[in-house]
């Protein structure tokens, strides 16, 4: 009996061993060696149209499932509750409520009915409201097979739990720890790296081989977090010298990004780890990180900015303008802080398929750890980066109008909503001066029509009105 | 029948707008929507939602209000059998009168007209315009001659009828009856 268990122990440990050594071969032939040497082996297309097609075949279980029930099987509203109609002006809406059988004459200056129009669109916001859209998770079309999406899908039946089992086993139990272990590996090798090559005396030396080592690190960055990223319009890619934005949906933008050609990044100085990491990337190449008292003064971050730009030599500075991050379905107003400085824009615009994992950081839910956690345990990250061809700020035209024609080439190039709303609204209130705003267009309307009736009265009369 | 992916949905927005997850909304809750904070009249659409002396909104109050937004579908024969209808043209107006009748006294007087001009138009105009208009709207409105506007004053002077919302799907939208009778039965199937 005992013996039994002895070599049955045995065999389990030789197993054990023999697993462990295939997975690591497979892991440093597959993936470290690639990774280091910027070789593509192309398994990535085949995993995610073996994706595409599991999530196709989900859908239409459900679809048969839901009509064997009797059940209707509806799809989640993706474009929200109520339908869109035309964005009409205030001056329009405010037509279409007033009679149009009313004569100009006795036609009533004020209609009691123009609080409607106001309540209207009270009431659109309460059912459904664009801000509060932006900062909340994306809704999917069909079902991913993550645990987080499974609410909103009522109709599994057998063979979907149990793909959808397959699927925790797979992510949790392979994917997970082999992203974990490959994060772990590339940051300690950059770490060391880096410091390495900042010793070097000759600096031309240093500058090729700190840009080499960084694309290293976050190419093993975006191996870890399996990151499938489609670049397009190669040839409008930032230049040295200029200032590149982007829309913001995660911090894991700055990875993305940065597998492609290196940037100087800008942002505060942080602790621990990420304190170590930051001060082993200034050490091969320029980065500009603020101490938190200096972030405060924006005079002086304006000049380390555009000391910074005006050197042609330097990479191009990667910039956020939104300030936080959004849900990758809209963009935000733009900060103009970094349209002032003058120099060449570069627009970058980054969109996510959030079928295979949402990478949207909805920072009042959760940490940076669990959203890291949260991106490492789904399907993968699946974007597209579109470069678009670089700007500058036109004659006569200001920094917040120049900021809103990068955003809207922006949007337009990504597909995604222009919104006007500012990003800080996330944690703050609405400032009255909206509200002044759709009070003044409301007045524009009765003074204008006030003036045009006092005419007629004056034309009738034939007497000047005295104003 | 009633599109039960719709009340989610609606029950999915209530819940949302309940961050401390009681179970009934408050007006401060309301207050969180930014829209709603910039349209002039905001806080008087928020007290529509809340009696004078309640300060809880729960579920089927909430969608019971809603209901008043949906537009005056196809088949016109039964809403006319029906005037009470929340959706019904005289429901939606009797919301609109609501929003200046404040006192609830059913006559909006001229100094609740005011109000709302003010609300409406802030420091835009002068208090003088302000009054002008005003006096000019309960005037031209006012035919009893008792210096304030009664609701069916008011029902003479919208001729048109009131837009609705409308929702995504061609599907019907909820009537206080179908709440009360399917109310139980789908809380249970949503937990």
């Amino acid at each position: 009996m005992l013996q039994f268990a002895q070599s049955a122990c045995n065999l389990l440990c030789r197993c054990l061993g023999i697993t462990f050594v295939v997975w690591f071969t497979i892991l440093f032939v597959i993936i470290i060696v690639p990774a280091v040497l910027e070789v593509s082996l192309g398994i990535h297309r085949f995993y995610i149209r073996t994706l595409c097609r599991v999530f196709e075949w989900a859908t239409l279980q459900m679809e048969l499932s839901a009509k064997q029930k009797n059940r209707q099987f509806s799809k989640p509203h993706t474009k929200g509750i109520l339908a869109k109609s035309k964005p009409l002006s205030v001056q329009e809406n405010m037509q279409e409520l007033r009679s149009s059988a009313h004569s100009r004459r006795s036609e009533p200056q004020f209609d009691m009915g123009d609080v409607i129009y106001f309540c209207r669109k009270g009431v659109e916001s309460i059912m459904d409201d664009e801000v509060t859209k932006s900062f909340s998770a994306q809704e999917l079309e069909s079902w991913n097979l993550l645990t987080r999406s499974i609410r909103r899908f009522p109709h599994r039946g057998l063979r979907l739990t149990f793909l959808w089992g397959l699927g925790v086993l797979i992510r949790y139990g392979i994917l997970l720890p082999l992203r974990v272990l490959l994060a772990v590996t590339g940051i300690f090798l950059f770490v060391i790296l880096s410091t390495s090559v900042g010793f070097l005396p000759n600096s031309k030396l240093r500058f090729f081989l700190g840009e080499k080592v960084h694309l290293m690190g976050y190419r093993f960055c975006v191996k870890s977090l399996t990151a499938f990223i489609t670049y397009h319009n190669s040839e409008n890619r930032p230049k040295n010298g200029s200032i590149c934005v982007a829309n913001h949906t995660t911090p894991l933008d700055v990875i993305i990004l940065a597998n492609d050609r290196c940037y100087s990044l800008v942002g505060q100085v942080h602790r621990g780890l990420l304190g170590m990491i930051q001060r082993a990337m200034v050490k091969s190449s320029p980065h500009i990180w603020f101490e938190r008292a200096e972030v405060k003064d924006r005079h002086l971050v304006a000049k380390r900015l555009c000391d910074h730009a005006a050197d042609k030599t330097k990479q191009p500075i990667l910039i956020f303008p939104e300030g936080t991050c959004v849900n990758n379905t809209s963009v935000m107003m733009f900060k103009k802080g970094s349209f002032e400085i003058g120099c060449t824009i570069f627009p970058v615009a980054i969109k996510y398929d959030f079928r295979f994992g949402d990478a949207y950081w909805n920072s009042s839910k959760f940490g940076l750890v669990h959203h890291l956690l949260r991106i490492m345990s789904s399907w993968g990250l699946v974007c597209s980066v579109w470069y678009l061809p670089p700007m500058n700020r036109e004659e006569g035209e200001d920094a917040v109008q120049f900021a809103k024609r990068v955003k809207a080439a922006l949007a337009a190039q990504a597909g995604l909503a222009d919104l006007t709303w500012d990003g800080g609204l996330k944690r703050t209130k609405v400032k009255d001066i909206f509200k002044e705003e759709q009070q003044r267009l409301y007045s524009e309307i009765l003074l204008r029509d006030h003036q045009t009736q006092k005419q007629e009265k004056c034309f009738e009369d034939g007497t000047p009105e005295e104003d | 029948p009633v599109s039960a992916a719709h009340l989610l949905r609606l029950h999915e927005r209530f819940d949302f707008l309940d961050k401390d997850g009681r179970g009934h909304l408050r007006p401060e809750d309301f207050e969180e929507i930014r829209e709603l904070t910039e349209n002039p009249i905001g806080g008087r659409i928020i007290a529509a939602f809340f009696p004078p002396e309640k300060e809880r909104l729960d579920f089927p109050s909430f969608v019971r209000i809603l209901a008043h937004f949906r537009p005056i579908g196809k088949n016109r024969s039964r809403d006319r059998a029906q005037p009470e209808q929340a959706n019904s043209r005289t429901g939606k107006l009797k919301f609109a009168f609501e929003l200046y009748d404040q006192d609830r006294d059913g006559k909006i007087s001229r100094e609740e007209l005011l109000q709302v001009l003010r609300a409406m138009l802030g420091l835009q105009v002068t208090e003088e315009q302000l009054r002008s208009i005003a006096e000019r709207a309960v005037q031209e409105a006012d035919i009893d001659g008792d210096g304030a506007i009664s609701f069916d004053e008011f029902k003479k002077v919208k001729k048109k009828e009131p837009q609705g919302l409308k929702p995504a799907e061609k599907t019907n939208f909820c009537h206080v009856w179908f709440l009360r009778s399917h109310w139980r039965k789908w809380t249970w199937s949503t937990r």
